[in-house]
């Protein structure tokens, strides 16, 4: 397994008495747009939260690139270029879109202690070329993000993860709430990761969504992997069969 | 690019527009509201100082009347100021005017034992500081609304005060640096001296929202904090340090009213808790967070402090001033919560 990005062994958690996850492993491969479905409490949202830095796994093992790593708050995963879109929206709707892009990570002229002075040119210029790169044609970086449509928010997230140069994309039900000509403009997002190289894990419940984009599957039930398939290998059938 | 209030461009483009003119001024002024949430507040302020210069027979506008106004000012502004920027990073604090008055309150017991000036005015100002940090933590660790965090603290710190003045107000010493703080400059002696650090600090502040990343961070956190919390922003200790920063100022700003009325009485500041919030919401602030601008909390406090002195000079009975403070805030709130549910819809349409 040579090419996996991240290397999930045997991971464990508990929720006060629950047992969330039941030794959990799995492999994210390099450049692979993979399918996580599963039911609610299946145990999706609870891999996916320690992958993120939200919570911590109470045991087993997690390797970024062959290195075993520790992910105790959201920015560690950042930093080891794990990026997640949840299905509320990263986004602050009340802050422009260039202020969006670089929330947590703004470039700064000069700094003490953390803080400093916005670097307001770079993060124009870098937001119009991190936009373009989507494919996503919005008037302005000024543009605020409240007045986006839900599609367009999504974009901008992913935007704003491949600009970050992520290798790992997770995208948490991002097609949820959306109408149907958003929710193609979405998949085909997570199509384009592929090209770009970034490995894209795509939550949902949608099985129709997830073969329309993704590689693989994998499908989750109580807290266990419990089918892990190429897309061409399976059917949405089976994979309903066994949830 | 700017927000343009009015279109002037040719006559066939705005014909053709005129299918979804009313979403997009619409769209306009809920991008104008959201960029400058003080506008409004800014146009009634001009309106409201040529009726009172008009009423009051130009008496309002004169040297005198004006330095009545910016003398104090920089009292009720400098709390504005700090309860506008916890605002938008989404926190409230009812503790203000009791932090204002248990400052100099503070000092003035030191001063009675020896300590000099500046040391006592470092105790004051970090006692403000440990009262902040203890609104947010408390907040923050027991996920409690601040509304309640900072009732209690108001009550708390009103009795501080008196039971550290003994029941007497103690004597100020008579070598306070007043120059620094109280004393007339400018020209024709137009300010005191509080209103250069009002307007020092309102550069300050206003800079460090819009032009620092820390800026950034407070707007995110009070815009939505999930999303500003899964960009990794430590939402708990940018909320402490607004917290922080409103009751050092709070606290300064009692000590600027102290030092002007040259008594540190432990009742100044009742009541001045709900005029920062007052202020802070004309001025565009919204109460959810996210939205607001130290300019705006400035213009409310203005704008307060105007109505105060033009209804006077305009013979109307004084005791419509509370009324007038009090229709302007539920109004200022009526048309933010206008603009928030029309942009919501707008959100839908597009």
């Amino acid at each position: 397994m040579s090419d996996a990005i991240i290397s999930v062994r045997n991971l464990h958690k508990w929720y006060s008495g629950v047992h969330a996850l039941k030794g959990v492993t799995l492999d994210f491969r390099r450049g692979e747009a993979l399918g996580l479905v599963g039911d609610n409490g299946a145990g999706k949202s609870t891999l996916i939260n320690i992958l993120s830095g939200v919570h911590r796994a109470d045991r087993g093992e997690i390797k970024v690139e062959g290195r075993e790593v520790s992910i105790g708050t959201p920015r560690d995963a950042m930093d080891l270029g794990i990026e997640t879109i949840y299905q509320y929206n990263s986004m602050v709707p009340t802050m422009s879109i260039a202020r969006n892009l670089f929330i947590g990570r703004e470039p700064t002229r000069f700094s003490v202690l953390g803080v400093g002075i916005l670097d307001q040119k770079k993060m124009a210029e870098e937001s119009i070329r991190a936009i373009a790169n989507v494919d996503l044609h919005l008037r302005s970086p000024d543009a605020l993000v409240g007045e986006l449509s839900g599609g367009q928010r999504q974009g901008v997230a992913i935007a704003r993860a491949m600009h970050f140069k992520s290798k790992v994309m997770i995208l948490d039900e991002p097609t949820n709430h959306l109408s149907v000509k958003e929710t193609n403009k979405v998949i085909g997002f997570v199509r384009g990761l592929k090209e770009q190289g970034v490995t894209g894990v795509f939550i949902s419940h949608n099985m129709h969504h997830v073969f329309d984009c993704c590689d693989r599957v994998v499908a989750m039930a109580r807290g266990e992997v419990v089918l892990d398939k190429r897309i061409g290998d399976t059917s949405i059938d089976e994979v309903h069969s066994v949830l | 690019m700017e927000p343009r209030l009015f279109d002037w461009r040719p006559m066939p483009l705005v014909i053709l527009e005129i299918s979804n003119y009313r979403s997009l001024s619409l769209k306009r002024l809920f991008k104008t509201y959201l960029e400058k949430p003080e506008l409004a507040g800014l146009i009634l302020l001009v309106l409201l100082v040529i009726l009172f210069q008009v009423r009051s027979h130009g008496v309002f506008l004169n040297a005198d009347n004006l330095r009545g106004i910016l003398g104090i000012l920089p009292e009720a502004g400098l709390v504005a100021i700090g309860v506008t920027i916890l605002m938008i990073s989404g926190e409230f604090d009812l503790s203000v005017g009791s932090v204002f008055a248990l400052m100099p309150m503070t000092m003035a017991v030191l001063m009675v034992h020896g300590w000099p000036f500046p040391l006592a005015l470092l105790a004051g100002l970090l006692v403000c500081a440990a009262i902040g940090f203890i609104n947010g933590y408390v907040t923050i660790r027991f996920a409690i609304p601040s509304f309640i965090t900072t009732l209690g603290m108001l009550f708390m710190a009103r009795s501080l005060t008196v039971v550290v003045s003994g029941g007497f107000p103690p004597l100020l010493p008579a070598d306070l640096p007043n120059w620094l703080f109280t004393s007339f400059v400018g020209p024709g002696n137009m300010f005191r001296m509080s209103f250069l650090w009002f307007a020092a600090v309102a550069v300050l502040t206003s800079l460090m929202l819009s032009r620092t990343n820390f800026g950034n961070w407070i707007k995110a956190t009070g815009g939505f904090l999930p999303a500003a919390a899964s960009m990794g922003i430590p939402t708990a200790r940018v909320k402490i340090v607004c917290f922080m920063l409103c009751s050092v100022l709070s606290g300064f700003a009692g000590m600027l009213q102290v030092l002007r009325l040259g008594s540190p009485l432990p009742s100044i500041g009742e009541g001045l808790e709900l005029q920062a919030v007052a202020a802070a919401v004309i001025g565009g602030a919204s109460l959810t967070g996210g939205i607001g601008t130290v300019m705006g909390g400035i213009i409310g406090t203005t704008l307060i402090r105007v109505i105060d002195n033009g209804l006077v000079l305009s013979h109307v009975d004084a005791n419509w001033f509370k009324f007038a403070i009090g229709f302007l805030t539920i109004f200022a709130v009526v048309a933010n919560a206008w603009m928030r549910k029309r942009a919501k819809a707008i959100k839908m349409e597009g």
